[in-house]
């Protein structure tokens, strides 16, 4: 993040350093207070030797930090020393300057502490120091909560655009738009295959829009929504889209995430098959393979290198990979090549959950 | 009066469906062909040189507007006269917008027949207009063919620049240097846009052409052009942009095709008819 994107004395700050010197001020008048009643000393006194300290500290310390760690989120210095060091000075600067106001204020000799019992010495510095350190470390946390806030709030709003985009590619407005066309015409022309139409394109609805919150389904539920897609891309396309799914019968009840496959073969028709003039066939299959559970999603469409140039790839394979490594971390694998006999084989791989 | 038309489309079930259609508007017109992607429709529509072209703007091999675009500059203006020209979509709102103001029309799918007399009706208007100027003098034809250029061009610039603002990758930000491979060579070089004279399109390349040298880049002509001034240069072609202070001369070979000389360069540089009116004398 740039320095002018994050300027140190933006308002924001500034009103979060007012907000400290509030607190701290309210703070000391406890400490004034609490002090004047127990050593039964001047009310008057103990009020501006414990504003001044505290006021002090304060100014110093969260002005240093500003000026040290002004670029960043959390407003403290976040390595090395400089956080300790920054106390420190801020409860010496506190503790010299306040005195001095003090005994001004009370006529005494300046900083004349020899004059002090060494108990009312010690009882001075240790309310100083605990005091400041309580203050940093509550106004530390008060900043890294906010942070932390922020962050989270920063990840659900990505989380929802993914959500959105997956979407918004899926239910890709040509794509719907194409399908409602053809079954126009079907209604007339061919109406049981309408209707059947109908009811593939209600299932492909139905899991898109309500398949990415649910977390796995068996796998014959995925192969049977692909089955849906494309049956209705096979409708549009006519003769130029052929596909064959190959799916064990031990395989059937594996769970998978819902929607996995579905950016592949969508892969596979946008930037394998369509571009291609005679069109070409899509086989999905899936094995296993030492304990691991292989898919392959092949087609013989332009290919690899062809389809780069194609606007618009990427988010799908994107999507996958993520979901991926979230479900299965370092053991999903997606493997993206040209396929033997020209177009793409995409090959996904991960461990088999065991047998219950 | 019979009237003859193409259609291109490659779902076999839609283009069925825009012929059965057809044929209730307009019982006159008859297709002559039907073909299912680009390239064929280009080729089929110069051989049967129809009067009315149903171009879907997504097709496998050569989209809609690539097609057009190439049946502007191949197409046999003596023989017959432009071909009325309707973009079919199924949803391009923005193109869709673009065309309402546009003399030439579209057509959204599915088809409604309500839309579809409303075109039908243009086309036989702007056919009977042609029919009229027939007879007359070759300069009228001449200014006919230009009139059908013009709105050709309009239409193909309201939907590819649809296409450029659709996908967000375009930047608008002028381009100042443009990293580039060496032909041949696996060194990119960064090349100043001062010193490029034309781009061409080849293939899946975009060849760039400096007074000594040539490099290549792998964008898209539609992204490139998004960065480059409109001012300095200028698409003459499907496939080349030319820096315009760099034109020398422009000449008319036998056939009528145009052609660019410029300072730097050796060869000649053809323009395509729909960017001629560029290049009349004032």
């Amino acid at each position: 993040m740039s320095v002018e994107a994050l300027p140190r004395f933006r308002a924001e700050n500034v009103r979060g350093m007012l907000r400290h010197g509030l607190i701290t001020v309210v703070f000391c008048c406890f400490i004034a207070a609490a002090l004047a009643i127990t050593q039964h000393g001047d009310w008057g006194a103990q009020m501006v030797y414990s504003l001044s300290i505290g006021l002090i500290s304060w100014l110093f310390i969260d002005v240093g930090r500003l000026l040290i760690s002004g670029h960043r989120e959390i407003l403290w210095p976040s390595s090395g020393p400089w956080g300790y060091l920054l106390v420190a000075g801020g409860v010496t600067v506190g503790f010299l300057g306040g005195n001095a106001i003090g005994d001004a204020w009370t006529h005494q000799p300046l900083l004349d502490f020899g004059s002090f019992t060494e108990r009312k010495l010690a009882t001075t510095i240790i309310i100083t120091v605990t005091a400041t350190v309580c203050m940093c470390f509550f106004f530390y946390s008060l900043g890294r909560s906010k942070h932390m806030r922020r962050q989270i709030d920063l990840a659900q709003r990505n989380a929802t655009e993914a959500r959105l985009k997956l979407l918004e590619t899926q239910l890709e407005p040509h794509m719907l738009f194409n399908t409602l066309a053809n079954l126009r015409v079907l209604i007339t022309a061919d109406p049981p295959r309408a209707v059947a139409m109908l009811d593939r394109l209600n299932n492909y609805l139905r899991m898109t829009l309500s398949g990415s919150r649910a977390l796995a389904h068996p796998l014959s539920a995925e192969f049977e929504r692909l089955a849906d897609y494309l049956e209705l891309m096979s409708v549009r396309m006519g003769e130029r889209l052929r596909y064959t799914l190959d799916l064990p019968d031990e395989l059937r009840g594996t769970p998978v995430p819902p929607l996995l496959l579905q950016p592949l073969v969508e892969n596979s028709i946008r930037h394998g098959l369509e571009p291609k003039v005679e069109g070409g066939q899509i086989a999905v299959r899936a094995r296993k393979d030492a304990g691991r559970l292989v898919i392959e999603v092949s087609d013989t469409g332009v290919g690899l290198d062809a389809a780069q140039t194609s606007e618009g790839s990427g988010f799908g394979l994107e999507q996958v990979r993520e979901r991926l490594a979230t479900v299965y971390g370092d053991q999903g694998r997606m493997n993206l090549a040209a396929g033997p006999s020209g177009g793409t084989l995409a090959t996904l791989s991960f461990p088999l959950p065991p047998r219950p | 009066m019979n009237s003859t038309a193409l259609i291109a489309e490659d779902e076999p079930l839609l283009a069925q469906a825009l012929k059965a259609e057809l044929a209730a508007a307009w019982p006159g017109l008859q297709v002559l062909a039907t073909a299912g992607d680009g390239r064929s429709a280009v080729r089929e529509a110069l051989r049967l040189l129809p009067q009315v072209l149903f171009f879907d703007i997504r097709m496998p091999g050569l989209d809609g507007l690539g097609a057009a675009a190439e049946l502007a500059d191949r197409w046999p203006a003596d023989e017959a006269p432009m071909p009325q020209l309707v973009f079919v979509t199924a949803y391009d709102e923005y193109a869709a917008r673009a065309f309402e103001t546009q003399a030439i029309d579209y057509v959204l799918k599915p088809v409604q027949p309500e839309r579809l007399r409303k075109t039908v009706l243009r086309l036989q208007q702007a056919l009977a207009a042609q029919q009229q100027a027939k007879p007359a003098p070759a300069a009228a034809a001449d200014e006919a063919l230009e009139r059908t250029l013009a709105q050709w061009r309009q239409v193909l610039a309201a939907a590819a620049g649809n296409g450029a603002s659709a996908s967000p990758a375009a930047s608008t930000a002028p381009l100042k240097m443009i990293a580039a491979s060496e032909a041949g060579g696996s060194t990119v070089r960064m090349v100043p846009i001062g010193e490029v004279l034309y781009f061409e399109a080849a293939d899946k390349y975009i060849r760039v052409l400096t007074a000594t040298h040539e490099y290549l880049i792998r964008t898209p002509l539609k992204q490139l052009l998004a960065q480059l001034d409109p001012e300095t240069f200028w698409q003459v072609h499907r496939a080349v942009v030319v820096r315009s202070s760099a034109i020398e001369a422009v000449h008319r070979d036998e056939a009528g095709k145009l052609h660019l000389d410029l300072r730097g360069r050796t060869e000649k540089i053809p323009v395509s008819r729909l960017y001629g009116h560029l290049f009349r004398a004032m």
